[in-house]
């Protein structure tokens, strides 16, 4: 288990790589318009397989909503 | 396309943006986008709900229109490259619309920073959008660093105040090497015209459409004015005189 900060809150994870995080909060990893930052810098989708995931990483999970 | 709007090389057939945010339901937005002949349409890039999935707004604007991300909400350089680096992940798509706000309460700009991230992702390839004040001087800046177009506003964000520096807006126009897109403060139609008579090679409008009475009506509304506005502007308004000048013959008067 590892400690993460997942879109701005803390919590412990089994998950050890981008996919196995989105797969285990109910994210389809193959679903469109997703994007994922990891401490800052975006994760490409072909990473999402064998980006790790560090005690203390902060993930940002996004997608596209309304907006002007 | 008889008068294309041109953004980095890009054709647009249609010279009115229209945002997605708040309109009554996904449908009577669909239907806006419609009526409004909109080819860009802007989006936000926001943390997804981890509580549960559903079909995302862009599976519906899908194929039709051509998305442009915003940084809407961002207050500084950091997390304004970084929605935009997502956005470009996410979308697909270089282009963003790069609003980088100073103060909370009137969404107002924070013009030093925004020209910093401007000028930054101009560097990383994106074709930037930049949401500005009505400054001429600003407007130059953001030129200079390889912003596509500028977004100057016509009054503050939301407020349906229309153009409240006309005077301003027209000046930028003129001097403008790159395009200028009016965006905020529009609240109706002749909003929009005027902003294209002033010289604006383009007008986005949300709030005004999406909540109006009736928005579909409004959306059409805001394609003719725009419309309207374009053609005057190309026309050519008549000099302003201080008297009258009748426009019947004076010849040939009965009675006379």
């Amino acid at each position: 288990m590892a400690r993460l900060r997942i879109n701005g809150v803390e919590e412990e994870v089994a998950a050890t790589t981008v996919v196995e995080l989105l797969t285990a909060r109910g994210v389809d990893p193959t679903a469109r318009f997703l994007a994922v930052a990891v401490n800052g810098t975006v994760v490409r989708r072909s990473e999402w397989p064998s980006r790790p995931l560090s005690p203390g990483d902060n993930v940002e999970i996004v997608r596209p909503f309304s907006g002007g | 396309m008889t008068d294309p709007l041109m953004i980095a090389d890009t054709a647009l057939s249609s010279r009115l943006f229209v945002g997605t945010a708040g309109y009554p339901n996904q449908q009577i937005l669909l239907d806006c986008l419609a009526a409004s002949g909109a080819e860009i349409v802007t989006v936000s890039i926001r943390r997804i709900s981890l509580e549960g999935y559903a079909e995302s707004l862009v599976d519906l604007l899908g194929g039709r229109h051509r998305l442009l991300p915003n940084t809407a909400g961002c207050a500084t350089v950091r997390d304004a490259v970084l929605t935009a680096e997502l956005a470009r992940e996410a979308l697909e798509t270089n282009w963003v619309k790069l609003e980088l706000i100073g103060d909370r309460e009137t969404l107002y700009p924070d013009v030093e920073q925004l020209v910093r991230a401007a000028e930054e992702l101009v560097g990383s390839g994106f074709t930037v959008l930049p949401y500005c004040n009505e400054d001429p001087v600003t407007c130059q800046k953001l030129a200079d660093v390889g912003c596509a177009a500028v977004m100057p506003l016509g009054s503050l964000i939301g407020s349906g105040m229309g153009i409240a520096n006309p005077a301003a807006i027209e000046l930028i126009c003129s001097r403008s090497s790159v395009p200028v897109v009016l965006d905020a403060g529009i609240g109706t139609a002749s909003d929009a015209a005027l902003a294209m008579e002033l010289g604006c090679d383009a007008v986005l409008a949300n709030t005004a459409i999406a909540k109006s009475h009736d928005p579909l009506r409004m959306a059409a509304a805001m394609r003719a004015g725009v419309e309207g506005g374009r053609l005057a502007r190309l026309a050519g308004r008549i000099p302003k005189r201080r008297f009258a000048e009748p426009s019947s013959p004076q010849l040939g008067l009965v009675g006379s």
